[in-house]
C-alpha cells in the first residue's frame, strides 16, 4: 500500500492519531496557534498592567487591600463561559470580550502575588534604602520590585499557564485560538483535530512556563544558586 | 437591555422544560455533588495517607501543575468522542458520563494538593510529642494530624467545588448537560437576554457556593479565622484557574 493512501485512511477512519492531519491542515493549525498565543499574551500583559497599580494602591491604603482582593476573588469565582457571556452586551462577539475576561482572571493571581511579594521585602532592606537617600520611586523600582520578583514571577507562571487553557473557551464568541478547532470538532467529530488541538494547548502552556522561568533566571541572577521553588 | 433581562426571567417558558432553568440547574447541581463526592472519596484517603507517610510530595505538586495546563474543553471533547460517548446518562443528561469523569478529574488536583500540604504542615513537634505519648500511627492520624489539617482539607474542597461548578458549565460546549447549555443555546439563537440571563444565574450561584464554603471553613476551625486569608491565598496560588 502506498504511504499516501494509508495516511489518508487515518483521516477517513477518523483516528485519534493521524500524522496526515498535520500536513493537510497546517495553515489552519498555524492560524489557530497564532491567535491563541496573541490572546494569551495580550490578556496576561493587560492583567499585569492593571494589577501593578492596584497592588501599589492596596499597599498604600491598607483599607483598599481587602476591597481589591475581595473583588478580584469574586470575579475569579465566575466560570469563564458565564464571564464571557456577561461581557457580551458590552463588547459583543469580539476578541475584546475574550481578552477582557482572561485579563480579569490573570489580574486576581497577579495582584495577590505582587502584594505578597512587596510584603516579603525585609524592613531592614527598606530602611537601608531610605538611609542611603533613596526616593520613593527609586526604592520601589531599585530595591523592592527586584526582591518581590520571584513571587511576582511565580504568579505570572500560574496566570499564563491558566490563561493558555482558558483561551479555548473563547471559542464561544468565535475567538478561542486552538479552541476554535475544538468547537468545530463537536459537530464534525473529527478526532485527530481534538487530539492535535489539545496537545498543542498543553505544549504551548509548557513552552510559556519554561520561557518565564528563563526570563526570571536572567532577571534575578542572585537567586540562581538557590533551588527552583515550585509555583 | 435591562428590560429584556427582566422579561426573560419573567417568562415561565424559560424556567420550564428540558432547556429550562429548573431542569438545567438540577442537572448542574447533581453533577457537582456527585463529582465532589467521588473525588473526595478517592482523593482524600490518598492525600491524607501520603501526607501521613510524608511521601509523594512531588506527585501532589505535579498533578496540580498538569491540571492547570490541560484545557477542560479538550478533555470533555476527548471523553465525549471516545469510548464514553455522549449518550444520555439518567438524570445527568446528555454526555453525562463524559462530563462526570471530566469533573472528577478536575476536582482531584485541589483536593489532593491541599489535603497533602495540610498534612505536611502539621507542626512536627506536635507530631513528635504525640508519638512520645505512645500514640500509634492510626491514632496519631485520627486524633492529631487530620484535625489539624482540616482547615486546608476544607480549602481544597472549597476550590474543588468552585472548580467543578465551572467545569460543569463548560460541558455545554460539547452539547452536554447543565446551566451552560442555556447560555450556548442563547448564542445559537443570538438571544442576548438568554445568554446574559443564564450566565448571571451561573455566576451568582458560583459566588454563593464560594461564600458558603468560606463559612464552612470558619466553622471547621475557629482559630483559622485569623489566618484564613493567607491560607486561601496560598492554596489558590497552588491550584490556579483552569476554567
Amino acid at each position: 500500500m502506498a504511504p499516501l493512501s494509508s495516511a489518508a485512511n487515518c483521516l477517513v477512519r477518523n483516528e485519534w492519531v493521524c500524522p496526515e492531519f498535520f500536513s493537510t491542515r497546517s495553515s489552519q493549525l498555524t492560524d489557530a496557534l497564532v491567535e491563541h498565543i496573541w490572546i494569551t499574551v495580550v490578556s496576561v500583559l493587560l492583567g499585569l498592567v492593571v494589577a501593578f497599580p492596584l497592588a501599589l494602591l492596596a499597599r498604600r491604603y491598607r483599607k483598599l487591600e481587602g476591597v481589591v482582593v475581595g473583588t478580584t476573588t469574586a470575579i475569579y469565582t465566575i466560570p469563564s463561559l458565564a464571564l464571557f457571556a456577561l461581557l457580551l452586551p458590552a463588547t459583543g462577539l469580539s476578541q475584546t470580550t475574550v481578552i477582557i475576561g482572561l485579563a480579569l482572571y490573570s489580574l486576581t493571581i497577579l495582584v495577590r502575588n505582587i502584594i505578597e511579594g512587596l510584603k516579603s521585602v525585609p524592613e531592614d532592606v527598606r530602611e537601608s534604602a531610605l538611609g542611603m537617600g533613596y526616593g520613593r520611586a527609586r526604592q520601589l523600582f531599585g530595591v523592592e520590585l527586584p526582591l518581590a520578583l520571584p513571587t511576582l514571577m511565580a504568579g505570572l507562571r500560574v496566570a499564563t499557564v491558566s490563561t493558555v487553557a482558558l483561551t479555548t473557551v473563547g471559542s464561544i464568541v468565535g475567538y478561542g485560538g486552538l479552541g476554535n478547532l475544538l468547537i468545530q470538532a463537536v459537530d464534525s467529530q473529527f478526532r485527530a483535530q481534538v487530539l492535535a488541538a489539545g496537545l498543542l494547548c498543553v505544549l504551548l502552556a509548557v513552552a510559556f512556563d519554561l520561557l518565564i522561568v528563563a526570563v526570571q533566571r536572567v532577571l534575578t541572577p542572585w537567586s540562581r544558586t538557590q533551588t527552583r521553588t515550585a509555583a | 437591555m435591562l428590560q429584556d433581562l427582566v422579561d426573560w426571567y419573567a417568562d415561565p417558558a424559560n424556567w420550564q422544560g428540558e432547556d429550562g432553568l429548573v431542569n438545567r440547574f438540577v442537572e448542574h447541581g447533581l453533577l457537582t455533588v456527585t463529582a465532589i463526592l467521588v473525588a473526595g472519596l478517592v482523593g482524600l484517603p490518598i492525600a491524607i495517607w501520603l501526607g501521613h507517610l510524608g511521601k509523594g510530595g512531588l506527585l501532589a505538586v505535579n498533578i496540580s501543575n498538569v491540571g492547570r495546563a490541560v484545557p477542560t474543553f479538550a478533555v470533555l471533547l476527548f471523553l465525549a468522542l471516545g469510548p464514553l460517548g455522549s449518550g444520555q446518562l439518567g438524570p445527568y443528561g446528555r454526555a453525562g458520563a463524559a462530563t462526570l469523569v471530566a469533573l472528577v478529574l478536575f476536582a482531584l488536583p485541589p483536593i489532593i494538593t491541599n489535603a497533602y500540604v495540610g498534612m505536611r504542615e502539621v507542626d512536627r513537634d506536635t507530631v513528635e510529642a504525640a508519638r512520645g505519648m505512645g500514640m500509634r500511627s492510626g491514632q496519631l492520624l485520627r486524633t492529631v494530624e487530620v484535625p489539624l489539617a482540616l482547615p486546608l482539607i476544607v480549602t481544597g474542597l472549597r476550590l474543588a467545588v468552585v472548580q467543578v461548578w465551572a467545569t460543569a458549565t463548560i460541558a455545554a460546549l460539547v452539547a452536554g448537560p447543565g446551566l451552560g447549555r442555556i447560555v450556548t443555546l442563547g448564542f445559537v439563537r443570538q438571544d442576548v437576554a438568554q445568554v446574559v440571563g443564564a450566565a448571571l444565574v451561573i455566576a451568582v450561584i458560583a459566588l454563593l457556593i464560594e461564600i458558603a464554603m468560606v463559612g464552612l471553613q470558619a466553622l471547621v476551625d475557629p482559630v483559622a479565622r485569623a489566618r484564613r486569608t493567607s491560607a486561601a491565598d496560598a492554596s489558590a496560588r497552588a491550584v490556579g484557574k483552569t476554567l
